[in-house]
């Protein structure tokens, strides 16, 4: 009885904390589902950075000019870095990393539906810098004001990092759009496949969203799916044009009295369809991160073996 | 030697040392997404940008020195197996990370002997590179030996691994230390390195570290040389083809 | 077999001359010496830092929350401990 009175104090101040837009840090008391939809929220979005290194890490022994594979691989690092930033910002929850790697290898938890997509060409890279993290910036600024303190830190540090990874997309998008006929039609084809999925990423409308009111009100997300699509269908059109590519969505169409851009819609069964493991990566993707992780298992034991040595090395000369 | 012959060597030597930083940045960049936990994809990945920028300064010289419109990326790209100088335990196909890490120890034990000679070339632009890249060097190092003791004292397979990695490397390094009559002449005019002084010292360090990591440095003599000639393992040609397949696909373009 | 897990550490930079050790974050490591170095690559990719701590994080002690009424509250009432509550004369604009 005076356990839950007790608890009901602690959620009040904790809602308190919330309304003031103070953070929540690792040792305040929080409600066990607000820890388990942070733990969820993050180490997806950890599993995503570091998924996210395949598509384009499969263009790093072929980036097509020395300068841009120094970018690539720099931008590449980056992402697992980020990654790292996230797993550490979830670990604060007292999960272990090895326990979220699990989950993500079991399917238990999941990773952002765009890497499931293929980078099929060098203009992919390109779409992939602009659009996929171009989208993914809109998410995260939003989140620098996220309510848990680790990640909101997370969030700052990545937002500084992030804007190098949407800049050299873009510029290869316009190398490629300056270029010679095939590398237009290379860009346009790129911006074609990647456009839609990219909008994707926002997740579904905010009518079908499973977990999005809970989250605003805990502000653990700050803007709503639609408006952070929103935001980035209208940042885009400019940048298309000034490419000088097709716009993928025949609908665009400027909404004076919205002041927003009106667009046509998005193909959900698609995203359903790839979210349930129809994309054409799911099983290349997850399959690359159990054998690198497998192939990695003597490496970390040896690590473990050695400094058990050591220690008792030294118990041994005490 | 005269001095346009001396300038044709010093050409030639900025090309081999961009190749081998090129070859083995390539290599060494397959383990971002490989490797066994989150902080070495990253490590790895640091170390493999220092090799590739070091491959664009050499090459960015090489270009400077050609003067015939040739840019760095026609050296990367447009050249093909016979016309790459690379040493050839840098081509090597990664294998697996002690064979990785082993190699590292065994060229940036070279490297940081060979830098610090370089350091002093009278050719001002080489010097800068090497002082640049001695830098680089000593972190690799530190990180390529660390990694040989922890594997070499680790568990019985990480041990075995790693002996395994010194067997198969050997016979590569032999090349290291052989000079060919460019690289002689031009140690001698006080630009390039003679790497037969390089020799003892390397082997010296090494020994050391193999008995600090469990190891025995192998005592077989065998040995495949051919790197500065373009004489290469057929792993050159599968590492070039994917390096340059995109540049060669659209010939002419900017990127 | 369970998989192995290196020891988590706590990342602390001094971005510059004259600033304090900042937390940055964690990573896993085998000992502090290879936690340093990784804190070089993971944590200083873009010349963020001039010096480097790294702290096991068991090795961290942490205030509790439960002692954040006697451990903080007290102090709320000493406002004479800060500038801001002394009124200077006029004439004596600054000090
Ligand atoms: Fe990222
Ligand atoms: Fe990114």
């Amino acid at each position: 009885m005076q356990g839950d009175a007790n608890d009901r104090e602690l959620e009040h101040s904790f809602l308190r904390r919330i309304g003031e837009e103070q953070k929540i840090e690792p040792k305040d008391w929080m409600p066990e589902a607000y820890r388990q939809s942070l733990l969820r929220q993050i180490s997806q979005h950890a599993h995503s950075e570091v998924i996210g290194m395949q598509p384009e890490g499969n263009y790093l022994t072929r980036a097509p000019s020395l300068r841009r594979k120094a970018v690539l691989l720099a931008k590449v690092q980056d992402e697992a870095g980020h990654g790292l930033y996230l797993y550490s910002a979830a670990e604060t929850l007292g999960t272990p990393r090895s326990e979220m790697i699990a989950a993500l290898q079991s399917g238990a938890a999941k990773y952002a539906s765009i890497f499931n997509y293929p980078a099929q060409t060098w203009g992919d890279v390109g779409a992939i810098g602009w659009l996929v993290d171009g989208a993914a910036i809109v998410n995260q600024v939003s989140l620098q004001r996220t309510s848990y303190g680790p990640y909101a830190r997370g969030m700052v540090r990545i937002c500084k990092e992030e804007s190098f990874h949407q800049r050299q997309g873009y510029e290869i998008m316009l190398m490629l759009a300056q270029g010679s006929a095939a590398q237009r039609r290379m860009a346009q084809d790129s911006l074609n496949r990647f456009y839609w999925p990219a909008l994707m990423m926002f997740g579904p409308t905010d009518s079908a969203s499973a977990h999005s009111a809970r989250a605003m009100q805990w502000k653990i997300k700050r803007e709503t799916n639609d408006e952070l699509r929103q935001k980035f269908i209208d940042q885009t059109v400019p940048q298309i044009e000034f490419l000088g590519l097709q716009h993928p969505d025949p609908e665009i169409c400027w909404n004076a009295e919205r002041n927003h851009y009106d667009h046509g819609e998005i193909d959900w069964d698609e995203f359903y369809a790839v979210i349930n493991g129809n994309g054409h990566c799911n099983r290349q993707r997850l399959a690359h991160h159990i054998r690198a992780h497998r192939a990695g298992a003597w490496v970390r034991d040896a690590v473990a073996a050695h400094q058990q040595k050591l220690a008792q090395r030294t118990a041994a000369a005490t | 030697m005269s001095e346009d012959d001396l300038q044709q060597a010093t050409l030639e030597l900025a090309l081999r040392l961009g190749d081998d930083a090129l070859v083995l940045g390539q290599r060494l960049s397959e383990w971002v997404s490989n490797a066994p936990y989150l902080e070495e994809d990253i490590a790895c990945a640091n170390v493999a940008l220092d090799f590739i920028g070091r491959a664009r300064m050499y090459y960015g010289y090489a270009a400077e020195l050609a003067a015939d419109g040739r840019c760095e990326d026609d050296f990367a790209y447009l050249r093909s197996e016979r016309e790459f100088h690379n040493y050839l335990i840098l081509e090597l196909p990664r294998g697996d990370f002690a064979f990785t890490q082993v190699r590292q120890l065994l060229v940036d034990l070279y490297n940081s002997g060979f830098l610090a000679q370089l350091c002093r070339s009278r050719d001002a632009t080489l010097a800068a590179i090497a002082a640049k890249a001695m830098k680089e060097t000593r972190y690799h190092l530190r990180r390529s030996r660390e990694w040989v003791v922890r594997l070499g004292d680790g568990t019985e397979e990480s041990k075995r691994r790693t002996q395994q990695a010194l067997e198969e490397l050997w016979g590569y390094t032999h090349e290291l230390f052989e000079p060919d009559t460019l690289e002689q002449q031009l140690a001698q005019a006080g630009i390039g390195v003679d790497t037969r002084m390089l020799k003892a010292h390397w082997q010296q360090e090494l020994e050391a570290l193999a008995r600090e990591a469990g190891l025995h440095l192998p005592q077989n003599d065998w040995a495949v040389r051919g790197g500065r000639t373009g004489y290469h393992t057929e792993n050159l040609g599968h590492l070039l083809m994917e390096l340059q397949s995109i540049h060669r696909a659209y010939p002419g373009c900017q990127w | 077999m369970a998989d192995s897990q290196l020891e988590l550490f706590e990342v602390f930079i001094r971005s510059k001359r004259g600033l304090d050790h900042k937390h940055v974050g964690s990573l896993h490591a085998q000992d502090h010496a290879q936690a340093l170095e990784y804190a070089r690559d993971c944590y200083t990719r873009r010349s963020e830092g001039v010096s480097i701590w790294v702290v096991k994080s068991s090795d961290i002690c942490a205030s509790q929350e439960e002692d954040s009424e006697c451990f903080f509250d007290p102090s709320d009432d000493k406002p004479y401990r800060l500038a801001g509550y002394y009124r200077l004369p006029d004439p004596v604009d600054n000090m």
